[in-house]
C-alpha cells in the first residue's frame, strides 16, 4: 500500500451534510465520530454546534466547557487515570534517610501515619541539592493476626521512596523486643537522620519511646509543627505538646521524633517509587521477657460506640428486632441505630450513630435498613469500610457505601448468622 | 484493721506518683494516671505496696502528695530533688537500693516534659522489661505476672511478664478511691536525700501554654471552576462501592461475610 492518503471527495460531502442519511457513518468511517469541529475544503474551520456536548443522565444535553469530560465516559476510569500520571519521582542515591514506622493498623497507612509520612517528605526534600529519601519500616503480619492482609498497596502515591516489610512471626501481637530489636538493626544497617513514630496508642508511642532509650536520643514527644532553624543541629525546630498538652514547648528537633496526627499535610503532588529494600544480615531472636496470650474477648455491648470497631447499625428497615440483636451478638458487633430507630424506641438513645448522636471510627459499618441521611453519613464519615443492606436501591446509603446488598435485611441476616455458626462450628470440629 | 501475717511472701510493690495539676484551676493535686496506679496497686493481692515521689517539698507539693497517702497508706518515701532537676538518676538509685518486683507509674506526667519517657528510661537503667497502658494486673505466680493490657476501640490484651517489671496504667484502669483526709494528714512524707542531676536541655528549651492548634482545612486541589464547584457542593459520592441487586439473601450475606474477614473484625 502505498502512502498516499486518496481523498473521498463524496464521503467528505457527506461527513459535512449533517442532514445526509449516511452522515453517521460515515463520520464514525472517517474516524471523526460526532465531531464538533473540522478542517473545511476551503480551509476554514467548520463547526457544528449540535454535536457539542453529550447526553446527561436525564435525557438532557449538557455542554461541559471546562474541556474534561470530552470523549471520557465515566469517572472512575478518569479518576484511576489521575492518580497514575502524578509524576513519578525517583530518588537514586539519597544524600540521608528519614525512617518512618507507621502504626498501619488493620494492615493500612492510617492518616496519621500519612501525615507522618507529609512530614517526613517535608524532612527530605527540604534541600533539592541533596534530597533525602523515605524509608517506611513495615511489621506486616497481618494475615496472621486476624487483622487481614497487608492491605496499603499505595506506598508510592503516600511518599515512600524505600521499603522495609519485616513479615516474621516473632513481630506478631505484642512484640516490642523483637521490633525493637529490628528497628535497632535498621539503624545499625542505613543510620537514618531522622526517626519519625506516631505518638499514637496503636503501639507508635510505646515502640518509638523504647527506641530512644535504646538508643540513648532525647526524643520529641507530641511533635505538632516542624519549622527550618538554621542554629538547630539537624537543621529544625519543632513545637511539641508537653505536660498532659497544657504547655508547648519550643526546641531542635532531636533524631527521634514521635509526633501528633496533623503534623503536617499528607502527600498529594506525586508518586514515589517505594523500592522493596531487604535488612543487610538477619535479625537476631532476642529472649523475650513479655509473653503475648493474645486478644482477650471483650463484651461488645461494653465498648463504647466512639471507639467500637465493628457496628451493626439498625435503622428504619428494620422489623425483626429479635433478629438484629441475635445477629449482633454472633458477630460480635456493637448495636448501633439510626435516629428514626431511636425515636421510635427500638433502642436507647446512647446507640444513636450520626450529627446528634454519636461520631464513630469503626473499621466496618454495617447499616441494616438505613437511607442515609446527611446526618448520619456526617456520623460514619470517618469510617474504613461500609456495607449497606437495604431495600432501596436508590438512597444515599448506598452510593456510601463499599458493599451494598439490596434484598430483604431480616433475611440476609438470618442468612449471614447461618453462615457464621456454620463456620465457627466447621472451626471447631477441626481443631 | 491490719491484715494477718500469713507465711508467703507479699509481693513488693513500688508506685510512682508525681504532683498532678488540675487542667482548669491549674492547683496541685494527685495526678489521675497515678491516682490509678495506686488503685491498680492496691488492687493486686498479697502485695506490700510503697509509694515513691521525687521532687520538692514545697506546700502545695506537699498537700497534692497527702492526697495519696490519703489512699491509706502510713508513708510515702520521698526523693528530695530541687526545680529543674533530671529525677531519672535518682529515682534509679533509689530503686536499686530497695528493688521492689513490680515498679507502677502513670502514663506520663501532667507537669513539666511530660514526654512519658521515664518508665522506659528507668526500664532502660534497671534492664528490666517494661509494659505500657495496663487496665488491671491479674495474677502474679513465681515470678511472672499475669497482665491485661488495654488497647485502642475498648480491646484488651493478655501478657505474661517476668518480673522485676516496670508498667504504666491506661485510663482504662480502675478509677482512684478518693483521698481520705485523716489519713492523708497523719501519714508520713519520708525525706531521703537524692543525687541531683540538673536538666540542662529542660532549662534552654522556650516554653509558652499550649496553643490552639489550627483546624486542618479542607483543600481542594482542582484545575477547573467546575471540579472546585463539584468539591464545594458534592453530596454523597457515588465511591465506585459494589452493589448487589437481585440477589438471593444468603449470596448477599456470603459477599458480606467475606468483606467481615478481609477486614478481620469477625472474631
Amino acid at each position: 500500500m502505498s502512502d498516499i492518503v486518496r481523498r473521498d471527495p463524496r464521503k467528505e460531502w457527506i461527513a459535512r451534510n449533517r442532514l445526509h442519511p449516511q452522515h453517521l457513518d460515515v463520520l464514525s468511517e472517517l474516524g471523526q465520530g460526532a465531531a464538533s469541529e473540522w478542517p473545511g475544503p476551503n480551509g476554514l474551520v467548520r463547526k457544528n454546534p449540535h454535536a457539542v456536548g453529550f447526553m446527561g443522565p436525564n435525557g438532557i444535553k449538557r455542554i461541559d466547557r471546562s474541556g474534561i469530560q470530552q470523549g471520557a465516559v465515566g469517572g472512575s476510569r478518569g479518576a484511576a487515570s489521575a492518580a497514575q500520571s502524578k509524576p513519578l519521582v525517583e530518588i537514586e542515591s539519597p544524600a540521608f534517610l528519614v525512617t518512618v514506622v507507621p502504626d498501619m493498623s488493620g494492615g493500612r497507612l492510617s492518616s496519621h501515619d500519612r501525615d507522618l509520612l507529609g512530614l517526613a517528605r517535608q524532612l527530605a526534600d527540604a534541600d533539592p541539592n541533596a534530597r533525602g529519601a523515605v524509608l517506611v519500616v513495615v511489621f506486616g503480619g497481618y494475615h496472621r493476626e486476624g487483622d487481614g492482609e497487608l492491605k496499603e498497596i499505595g506506598f508510592g502515591e503516600a511518599g515512600v521512596d524505600r521499603l522495609l516489610i519485616l513479615d516474621d512471626p516473632r513481630f506478631d501481637g505484642f512484640a516490642p523486643e523483637a521490633r525493637l530489636g529490628a528497628l535497632l538493626a535498621v539503624e545499625e544497617a542505613w543510620t537514618p537522620r531522622h526517626w519519625l513514630v506516631p505518638d499514637s496508642k496503636l503501639g507508635g508511642a510505646d515502640l518509638g519511646r523504647r527506641l530512644a532509650a535504646r538508643l540513648g536520643e532525647r526524643p520529641a514527644t507530641g511533635v505538632w509543627q516542624v519549622e527550618p532553624d538554621a542554629n538547630a543541629e539537624l537543621g529544625w525546630q519543632c513545637l511539641a505538646r508537653g505536660a498532659a498538652a497544657t504547655i508547648d514547648i519550643r526546641r531542635p528537633l532531636p533524631r527521634i521524633t514521635l509526633a501528633l496526627a496533623e503534623c503536617a499535610e499528607p502527600v498529594d503532588d506525586n508518586r514515589h517509587a517505594a523500592e522493596a529494600l531487604d535488612l543487610p544480615q538477619a535479625l537476631p531472636s532476642p529472649l523475650s521477657r513479655i509473653e503475648d496470650l493474645g486478644q482477650v474477648p471483650v463484651d461488645p455491648a461494653g465498648v463504647a460506640l466512639a471507639e467500637a470497631e465493628f457496628i451493626l447499625s439498625a435503622g428504619n428497615g428494620v422489623r425483626d428486632w429479635d433478629g438484629f440483636h441475635a445477629a449482633a451478638e454472633v458477630l460480635g458487633a456493637t448495636e448501633g441505630a439510626s435516629r428514626v430507630a431511636v425515636d421510635d424506641g427500638f433502642m436507647p438513645r446512647d446507640r444513636q450513630v450520626g450529627a446528634t448522636g454519636t461520631w464513630v471510627t469503626a473499621r466496618v459499618y454495617v447499616a441494616v435498613g438505613i437511607s442515609g441521611a446527611i446526618q448520619h453519613l456526617q456520623g460514619i464519615q470517618t469510617c474504613d469500610k461500609v456495607v449497606a443492606i437495604n431495600m432501596d436501591p436508590g438512597c444515599d446509603m448506598i452510593k456510601r457505601a463499599d458493599l451494598a446488598v439490596i434484598a430483604d435485611s431480616a433475611k440476609v441476616l438470618e442468612a449471614l448468622v447461618e453462615l457464621v455458626k456454620q463456620q465457627r462450628e466447621e472451626q471447631r470440629d477441626a481443631a | 484493721m491490719r491484715p494477718e501475717q500469713s507465711t508467703i511472701q507479699p509481693l513488693e510493690i513500688t508506685v510512682l506518683v508525681s504532683v498532678g495539676r488540675h487542667p482548669t484551676t491549674g492547683r496541685a493535686r494527685r495526678a489521675d494516671q497515678d491516682a490509678r496506679a495506686v488503685e491498680l496497686a492496691r488492687g493486686v493481692a498479697d502485695a506490700r505496696v510503697q509509694l515513691m515521689h521525687a521532687g520538692g517539698k514545697e506546700a502545695d507539693c506537699e498537700s497534692a502528695l497527702r492526697g495519696y497517702l490519703g489512699m491509706g497508706f502510713d508513708a510515702l518515701t520521698l526523693v528530695e530533688q530541687p526545680e529543674g532537676a533530671d529525677t531519672l538518676p535518682a529515682l534509679a538509685e533509689a530503686l536499686r537500693g530497695a528493688p521492689p518486683q513490680l515498679v507502677i507509674t502513670g502514663e506520663r506526667a501532667e507537669q513539666g516534659e511530660g514526654s512519658g519517657l521515664l518508665p522506659y528510661l528507668l526500664a532502660e537503667r534497671l534492664g528490666w522489661p517494661v509494659v505500657s497502658g495496663l487496665a488491671a494486673v491479674e495474677s502474679v505466680e513465681n515470678g511472672v505476672a499475669t497482665l491485661l493490657q488495654a488497647l485502642p476501640r475498648g480491646q484488651r490484651r493478655r501478657l505474661k511478664v517476668r518480673l522485676p517489671a516496670i508498667v504504666t496504667v491506661d485510663g482504662a484502669a480502675p478509677a482512684p478511691r478518693q483521698s481520705a483526709f485523716g489519713p492523708a494528714r497523719r501519714g508520713h512524707l519520708a525525706a531521703v536525700p537524692g543525687g541531683v542531676t540538673v536538666d540542662e536541655a529542660w532549662a534552654n528549651w522556650e516554653t509558652q501554654p499550649a496553643r490552639k492548634r489550627p483546624k486542618r482545612l479542607k483543600i481542594v486541589k482542582a484545575a477547573s471552576a467546575r471540579d472546585r464547584f463539584k468539591a464545594a457542593a458534592a453530596k454523597a459520592e457515588g465511591g465506585g462501592g459494589q452493589v448487589l441487586t437481585d440477589v438471593a439473601p444468603e449470596q448477599g450475606a456470603e459477599a458480606i461475610l467475606k468483606l467481615l474477614k478481609e477486614e478481620g473484625v469477625l472474631r
